[in-house]
């Protein structure tokens, strides 16, 4: 069992959820609430990623973090660095990739919340951001920890993109899913099949866990 | 038709000549790593021939009794070279293989060696030329050595160590410079196929076997950067 590709995994599958959890919250609260017409524009944007092809995501990530790109010219001027073959490359990748599967929860969970408890809130003096906080948050939290589950799980199962963008180098951009399919091109079949067995015992616990954690949430 | 990604371009040539030459057959090809070829054929995948990039994966496919023996056959020697883009500002001329271990250089691509053989040629070269310590850190791997000519081409890495056959194909020949790898520092890249003892249509698979080890094709190979065996 490769187990630096296990923390390579683990570390992109939490920073993954940590940046989507801080840049879906607010995404997904707007568009639960605002009216504005444009608004499925956004939605579709968001949704996007639900149905192109992994390849799709990792073409253009790869184009646009390349030498020959305006934001890849940016990057390298400013952090000396580049993106492609990088962990914060593949990180680029997972994030947009992930973005409808933490966001689409959260919106939908943001949008059963009863606005009249909103709305009392706010005639009680307290003020939007605090009543998002301790009225909204608490109220769709099921939804939240659902968005955040699909989100981890989802990175643990990635391949595509990490396959185009990562250049599988140890310990930095080769994940659980391109060991495996390293071993399995290298007629490896024992050690794929220990890995394999491993993300599956692994995924199989997180989840179990996390609708555990649902159940007592939900029913508090 | 199951093809190793070193063949990408140059097949694609010489099935059109192929096909010019017997109008009544038409062969569909897929390129890929060959050692995902040969996975896929020892659970009989529906190929009729395979062009490997490497010797060793059809001769064991006729060790596993998936083809006769003689229906195995050396086609083509690989050549590799080190590819730079021509925005790059390295000489190669001058550098030669010293050019990946210059500071400019973030990344270099090379197929993985694990399974490409291209990738083994690569990191073979680069151990016996002495710069390897140098620039394993920097090295990403291509899935397959497609993929590995692709990270350079694109500017993603600086320096490329790959097939002297995809440097010439009309996608990149004008787009970079190369530096010939010489052949004795790494194992000669012998190239074999075979054809399928499942193969649905064995006439054909053997016409375009003959076409490419004896007919038409092996002028073809050679334009597109690789030697011929027992040339």
């Amino acid at each position: 069992v490769d187990w630096i590709a296990l923390q390579v995994t683990l570390k992109l599958a939490v920073c993954t959820t940590s940046i989507l959890f801080v840049l879906g919250l607010p995404l997904a609260y707007w568009l639960a609430v605002a009216r504005w017409r444009g608004k499925l524009l956004v939605e579709a944007v968001v949704a996007l990623p639900l149905v192109l092809p992994p390849t799709v995501l990792g073409f253009y990530v790869l184009a646009a973090t390349g030498p020959y790109s305006f934001l890849g010219r940016g990057y390298e001027s400013l952090t000396g660095g580049r993106l492609p073959f990088t962990f914060p490359g593949i990180l680029l990748g997972s994030v947009l990739f992930n973005l409808p599967f933490a966001v689409r929860p959260f919106a939908s969970a943001f949008a059963a919340v009863d606005r009249r408890l909103v709305e009392a809130s706010w005639c009680l003096g307290v003020s939007r951001s605090v009543t998002f906080l301790r009225v909204v948050v608490p109220l769709s939290w099921p939804g939240l920890l659902t968005g955040l589950v699909l989100t981890f799980a989802h990175t643990v199962g990635e391949f595509g993109v990490v396959l185009m963008v990562g250049g599988n180098i140890r310990g930095v951009t080769r994940t659980l899913s391109v060991a495996i399919y390293d071993d399995m091109q290298a007629l490896d079949y024992e050690a794929a099949g220990q890995t394999a067995a491993v993300l599956v015992a692994l995924s199989f616990a997180a989840l179990c866990l996390t609708y555990a954690l649902q159940r007592r949430v939900s029913s508090l | 038709v199951a093809a190793a990604a070193d063949l990408q371009f140059a097949l694609d040539e010489v099935i059109r000549a192929f096909e010019k030459e017997h109008p009544d057959i038409r062969a569909k090809v897929t390129y890929g790593a060959s050692g995902n070829f040969f996975a896929q054929l020892s659970n009989k995948a529906p190929f009729d021939i395979f062009f490997s990039a490497d010797a060793g994966y059809p001769r064991k496919l006729v060790e596993e009794g998936l083809a006769d023996k003689d229906a195995e056959f050396p086609y083509a020697v690989g050549q590799i070279v080190v590819w730079v883009p021509n925005s790059s500002k390295l000489d190669l001329d001058k550098l030669g293989i010293k050019a990946v271990t210059d500071p400019s250089v973030h990344k270099v691509a090379i197929a993985n060696p694990r399974h490409a053989p291209y990738g083994r040629a690569a990191e073979a070269a680069l151990k016996k030329l002495g710069v390897y310590e140098q620039v394993k850190d920097r090295l990403v791997l291509g899935e397959n050595i497609a993929q590995a000519a692709q990270f350079v081409e694109s500017g993603a890495a600086d320096v490329g160590v790959i097939a002297r056959s995809l440097t010439l194909a009309p996608a990149m020949r004008d787009k970079g410079r190369s530096w010939l790898v010489p052949a004795d520092a790494y194992p000669p890249l012998k190239q074999a196929g075979v054809v399928l003892s499942w193969a649905k249509d064995r006439e054909a698979a053997n016409a375009l076997r003959t076409f490419v080890t004896a007919g038409k094709g092996r002028s073809i190979l050679k334009e597109h950067g690789f030697q011929l065996p027992g040339e």
